[in-house]
C-alpha cells in the first residue's frame, strides 16, 4: 500500500537537477562556479563554489614591503585597480600620518574616476551580452579605449597600472593628460545617451531587467552588499560620500540612489553614475594644483604599531584594507574587503525563483570580478 | 529572350529521349537535387559570411578579410576546416539518434527550397499546396533539434532543445496565421498561383494596413521560427553555453549551422514570395527581360534577411516565459483579428 | 487600451535602439575601431611610458651605468632580478669596487610594476617599449641585460 502511494506521488513530481554552471562558463565571466538546482527552468538553489582562481595575495602581502604589496591589488578587482593602489596607499600614508600634496590628492581622484567610468563602460558591455545584444559588447570597449589610452600614455599601463606609491604618485601625470581627459569627456557626453537609446529603453531589456532579482533595503544591509548594488536598493553606502578621501570633500556630487533593488535599479545606479563621475572629473580637471607628485618616504616604510583601516569605493563597492602591523617592514596580517565577496553572497537570495535566463541577467547586475573574490 | 523553360525543356527532351520514361524520371529528380543542393550549399555559406561582415559593421569592426579577396573564401576555409575536424560526442549518447539528429535538421531546410518560384519558370517542384507544405518543412527541423539535445546527454542541451519545442510549436501558429491571412487576398495555396495574382501589385500594396500587420507579425515569427536572436534561447550562449548542439563538432555541427542560415533564406524567400511578389519587379520594369527575376527575387530575399541581421545585432534576448507572453497574448490574437479584417476587406473589395 | 500603449510604445523603443545600430552601421567604412594588428606595425607606436620590458641602455663605448647596488633586486616583488656581482679593482683610484658580473632579469616573471626603475639611482634601467615578447621556449625569457664585456660608466657612484 504504501508503495504504490509513493509511485504515485513521483509520477506526478517534478524532479529538480543539478546543473554545472562554471568553471568555465560565458555567464560567469572568469572562474566562477554556480552549483545550480534546477526545477524545469526555475532555479531552486545557487551555490557560488569559489577557489579557482586563488592566488593568496593576502597572504603573500604579509611578506612583501608596502610598497610591493600595491602592485598586487592591481591584480585583485583588475577593473578598478587604480582605486585599489589607493586604498593601500591611503592605509600606508594614514599610518605614517604622512601629509599627502593636494596635487596627488587631486590626480588621485580624476584617475579614480576615470577608472570608475572604464570600469562601467565595460560592465555595460558584458551586461548587453548577457542578456543577448551582443553589439553593446563593441560600443562599451570603444569608449573604455580611449580611457585606457590615457591611463597608458601617463601611467605606462592600461590594466594593472601600479600607479600609485605609498606617499605619491610614480611620477607626475603626462602633458597630454588634460587634454586627453577632456577630450574624453566631450566625446563620453554624446555617447552615453546612446546607450540609453540602444538598451536602457529597449523594452525587451526592461522586460527582462523590471522586478527581477529583488534586494531589499534590509537584505542589502544584512548581506553586507555595497556599491551600485546596495544603492540600488536604497542603502546610502557610498564610501566617496559618507567618509571622503583624497579630493573628494572638494566637489559635489550626489549619491545615486534607487529604491526599487531590482536588476534595472543596480542598471540605473551605474548608468547614473558615470554621469556623476563625468561630473567629479569635470569639476576637478581645469584645476590640478601645482607641487610635487610625492613626498619622500624612507625606502624601507616601517608602519608603527597597530592595527590600520582605510575603505575608498571601487567601482564595485567597498573596499576595506585592514592592516595588523608589529613595526616590521611587511604587515603582520592585511585583509582586504572585497566588495565582490559581498555581493555574491547574496546571489542565493535574489536569484532562487527565477530562470535560468533571470539568474545570469542578475548576476551580470552584480557586476562580478571574480579574481576580486578569490583574491 | 532567355528562358530558364526553354533551357530545362532540351535538358527533359534529351533525356526522356535518350533512356525510358521511369528511368529519365528519376535521373531528373536527382539531377536538380544535385543542383539544389550544391547551389545552396555554397549559398549558405555566403550567407554565413554575410552575417559575420554586416555584424562587424554594426560593430565597428572590419570582419573577416584575410581569405581571399575582402574575406570571400573566409567560410569556404571554416566549412573545409569543419570537414577535417574529428566528430567527438559524449559516451553516454544515443547513439543513432544523436547521429540521425543533424540530418532531420539540415535535410528540412533543403527540401523546403524546392517550392520556391526564383523566375517564371524556374521553379523544381510547383505543387497545389506549396505554402502548406512550406509550413508542414519547416516545422520539421525542430524535431532534429529535439532530438540532437536529447540523444546528446547533456543537461544544456536539453534545457536548450525543450526551449526549442516550446518556441517553434508556438511560433508555428503565428507563421501560419500571417501566411493565411494573405492566402485570402490569393485564393489558391500554390506559389505559381501567388505571384500570379501580385502582377497587379504586390499583396503587401493590395492588402493594405491587414496586410503590413500580417507582415510585421510574419517576420517576428519567422525570426521566432529560425532561432535567431532575440528568440536564440535555444542555444543562448550566455545562459546554455551552446544550447543544443553543445556536443556536436564537425561536420554535424555545420549542418546544425547551415541549417540556420538556410532556414533563414527560406523565412525571407516566403515573404518575398508571398508579401512582395516574388520575382516580379516594381511597376513591371523589366517585364521583358524574365531572367532579371532571379536577381529581384535574391534582392528582395536579401533586404529581408538584413532585417533579421538587424534585428540579431541590436536587440537583448527574451525570457522563455515572455517569449510565449508574446506569442500567445499579442502575436496569436492580433492575428486573429486581422485575418477577420483581411477577411472584410476581401469581402468589400476595399483591396488597392 | 494599455494593451495596445504598450504595443506601441515597445516597437517606439525597438526602432529607437535599431536606429543606433542603424546609424553605425552606415558609417562601418570608416568607424571602424579596431586594429589590423600585424599589418600596421610600421605605423603603431607605443606611448613612451609603456612598459615593455625592462632594459640596460649601454653608450657606444659598451659602457652602462649600474654599479650593482642591487636596489632593484630588493625591490622587485616577485625576484625578477638576480643581480651576480663581484669587486674589483677601480683602475683610477686603485680601491676595490663592486661591479656586475651579470643582470639577470627574468622576464617571464615581470609583473611590470615598475619598482626597479623607481629604486634605480643611476637611472641604469629603463623601460623599453616593445610589447611583442612571445618566444617558443621559457628560458628565452631569461635575459642578461648587461652586454657581454660591458663596464660602468666612469663617474657613476651610488
Amino acid at each position: 500500500m504504501q508503495m504504490e502511494t509513493i509511485t504515485v506521488n513521483k509520477s506526478f513530481k517534478s524532479e529538480e537537477y543539478f546543473i554545472n554552471m562554471g568553471p568555465q562558463h560565458p555567464a560567469t565571466h572568469g572562474v566562477l562556479r554556480l552549483l545550480l538546482t534546477i526545477d524545469g527552468e526555475i532555479i531552486k538553489k545557487v551555490e557560488p563554489d569559489l577557489g579557482y582562481i586563488h592566488r593568496s595575495i593576502e597572504k603573500m602581502c604579509e611578506r612583501d614591503s608596502y610598497q610591493q604589496i600595491v602592485h598586487l591589488t592591481d591584480r585583485m578587482d583588475y577593473l578598478s585597480s587604480h582605486i585599489n593602489n589607493e586604498a593601500v596607499c591611503l592605509a600606508v600614508e594614514n599610518a605614517l600620518q604622512l601629509e599627502i600634496p593636494d596635487r596627488v590628492k587631486v590626480i588621485r581622484t580624476i584617475i579614480g574616476e576615470l577608472t570608475r567610468i572604464a570600469s562601467h563602460t565595460l560592465w555595460w558591455g558584458v551586461m548587453g551580452m548577457d542578456v543577448g545584444a551582443l553589439t553593446t559588447y563593441f560600443y562599451g570597449f570603444r569608449d573604455r579605449e580611449l580611457i585606457n589610452d590615457i591611463f597608458e600614455e601617463t601611467c605606462g599601463a592600461r590594466l594593472t597600472m601600479n600607479y600609485n606609491i605609498p606617499g605619491g604618485l610614480m611620477f607626475d601625470i603626462h602633458p597630454n593628460f588634460v587634454k586627453r581627459t577632456k577630450e574624453f569627456i566631450a566625446h563620453f557626453k554624446t555617447k552615453l545617451p546612446e546607450y540609453d537609446s540602444l538598451l536602457t529603453g529597449n523594452i525587451i531589456f526592461q522586460k527582462r531587467m523590471k522586478g527581477v532579482g529583488i534586494l531589499s533595503k534590509e537584505d542589502a544591509i544584512s548581506y553586507g552588499a555595497s556599491g551600485p548594488v546596495g544603492r540600488g536598493s536604497g542603502y546610502s553606502c557610498d564610501v566617496r560620500k559618507h567618509h571622503p578621501y583624497s579630493a573628494l570633500d572638494k566637489v559635489t556630487f550626489n549619491e545615486t540612489l534607487r529604491q526599487e533593488g531590482d536588476s534595472f535599479a543596480r542598471y540605473q545606479v551605474r548608468i547614473q553614475e558615470m554621469w556623476e563621475s563625468m561630473s567629479i572629473i569635470e569639476q576637478l580637471i581645469d584645476n590640478i594644483p601645482e607641487g610635487e607628485h610625492q613626498v619622500a618616504t624612507n625606502a624601507v616604510i616601517k608602519l608603527p604599531k597597530g592595527e590600520f583601516y582605510q575603505k575608498v569605493e571601487t567601482a564595485r563597492g567597498e573596499l576595506g584594507v585592514y592592516i595588523i602591523s608589529t613595526g616590521t617592514k611587511s604587515p603582520y596580517r592585511l585583509k582586504f574587503r572585497s566588495p565582490g565577496f559581498s555581493n555574491l553572497s547574496l546571489l542565493n537570495h535574489i536569484a532562487v525563483g527565477g530562470k535560468i535566463g533571470d539568474l545570469v541577467a542578475t548576476m551580470a547586475t552584480l557586476d562580478l570580478v571574480i579574481p576580486d573574490i578569490d583574491r | 529572350m532567355i528562358r530558364f523553360f526553354s533551357i530545362t525543356k532540351n535538358i527533359h527532351e534529351w533525356l526522356f529521349n535518350l533512356m525510358p520514361e521511369s528511368v529519365a524520371s528519376v535521373v531528373e529528380m536527382i539531377l536538380i537535387a544535385v543542383v539544389y543542393l550544391l547551389i545552396f550549399a555554397v549559398a549558405g555559406l555566403y550567407l554565413v559570411l554575410l552575417e559575420r561582415r554586416v555584424a562587424a559593421w554594426f560593430q565597428l569592426r572590419i570582419g573577416p578579410n584575410r581569405v581571399g579577396y575582402q574575406g570571400l573564401l573566409q567560410t569556404m576555409a571554416d566549412a573545409l576546416k569543419l570537414v577535417s575536424k574529428e566528430l567527438t560526442g559524449t559516451e553516454k549518447a544515443d547513439k543513432f539518434l544523436y547521429n540521425l539528429a543533424p540530418y532531420f535538421v539540415i535535410i528540412s531546410s533543403l527540401m523546403a527550397l524546392s517550392v520556391f518560384p526564383f523566375t517564371q519558370d524556374f521553379q523544381a517542384f510547383d505543387i497545389n499546396i506549396g505554402l502548406l507544405f512550406l509550413i508542414a518543412i519547416s516545422s520539421i527541423g525542430v524535431i532534429g533539434i529535439l532530438l540532437g539535445g536529447w540523444s546528446s546527454n547533456n543537461k544544456f542541451a536539453l534545457i536548450g532543445a525543450m526551449r526549442s519545442g516550446v518556441q517553434t510549436i508556438s511560433y508555428e501558429l503565428s507563421v501560419g496565421l500571417s501566411l493565411l491571412t494573405m492566402v485570402l487576398l490569393t485564393g489558391s495555396l500554390q506559389l505559381s498561383e501567388i505571384v500570379e495574382v501580385q502582377k497587379g501589385g504586390w499583396l503587401i500594396v493590395q492588402g493594405h494596413i491587414p496586410a503590413v500587420i500580417a507582415f510585421m507579425i510574419y517576420m517576428i515569427a519567422g525570426t521566432a521560427e529560425t532561432n535567431r536572436a532575440p528568440f536564440d534561447l535555444v542555444e543562448a550562449e550566455s545562459e546554455l553555453g551552446a544550447g543544443f548542439h553543445t556536443e556536436y563538432s564537425g561536420m554535424k555541427f555545420a549542418y546544425f549551422f547551415l541549417a540556420e542560415f538556410i532556414n533563414m533564406f527560406i523565412i525571407a524567400a516566403i515573404a518575398t514570395t508571398v508579401f512582395f511578389g516574388a520575382w516580379l519587379s516594381p511597376f513591371g520594369i523589366t517585364e521583358s527581360i524574365p531572367i532579371l527575376g532571379v536577381v529581384w527575387f535574391l534582392g528582395k530575399t536579401l533586404i529581408l534577411v538584413f532585417l533579421m541581421m538587424w534585428f540579431r545585432w541590436t536587440f537583448p534576448r527574451l525570457r522563455i516565459d515572455q517569449l510565449l507572453t508574446l506569442e500567445w497574448k499579442y502575436l496569436l490574437p492580433i492575428n486573429l483579428i486581422n485575418i477577420v479584417v483581411m477577411a472584410f476587406v476581401v469581402w468589400l473589395k476595399i483591396t488597392i | 487600451m494599455s494593451y495596445f500603449s504598450d504595443i506601441y510604445s515597445g516597437i517606439k523603443t525597438l526602432l529607437t535602439g535599431m536606429s543606433v545600430t542603424g546609424k553605425y552601421f552606415l558609417h562601418a567604412r570608416k568607424g571602424a575601431i579596431t586594429q589590423q594588428y600585424p599589418d600596421n606595425r610600421a605605423t603603431l607606436k607605443m606611448f613612451d611610458r609603456f612598459r615593455g620590458e625592462v632594459v640596460m641602455p649601454h653608450d657606444e663605448n659598451n659602457e652602462h651605468q649600474c654599479t650593482g647596488c642591487q636596489k632593484c633586486e630588493l625591490a622587485c616583488p616577485n625576484g625578477s632580478i638576480e643581480i651576480i656581482w663581484d669587486r674589483g679593482i677601480d683602475e683610477t683610484t686603485g680601491k676595490k669596487k663592486k661591479k656586475i658580473d651579470q643582470h639577470i632579469y627574468h622576464l617571464g616573471m615581470c609583473t611590470m610594476c615598475g619598482l626597479c626603475i623607481e629604486a634605480c639611482p643611476t637611472d641604469a634601467i629603463v623601460w623599453a617599449q616593445n610589447f611583442e615578447n612571445s618566444v617558443y621556449d621559457r628560458t628565452k625569457l631569461t635575459k642578461v641585460l648587461n652586454q657581454p664585456g660591458s663596464k660602468v660608466k666612469a663617474g657613476i657612484e651610488d
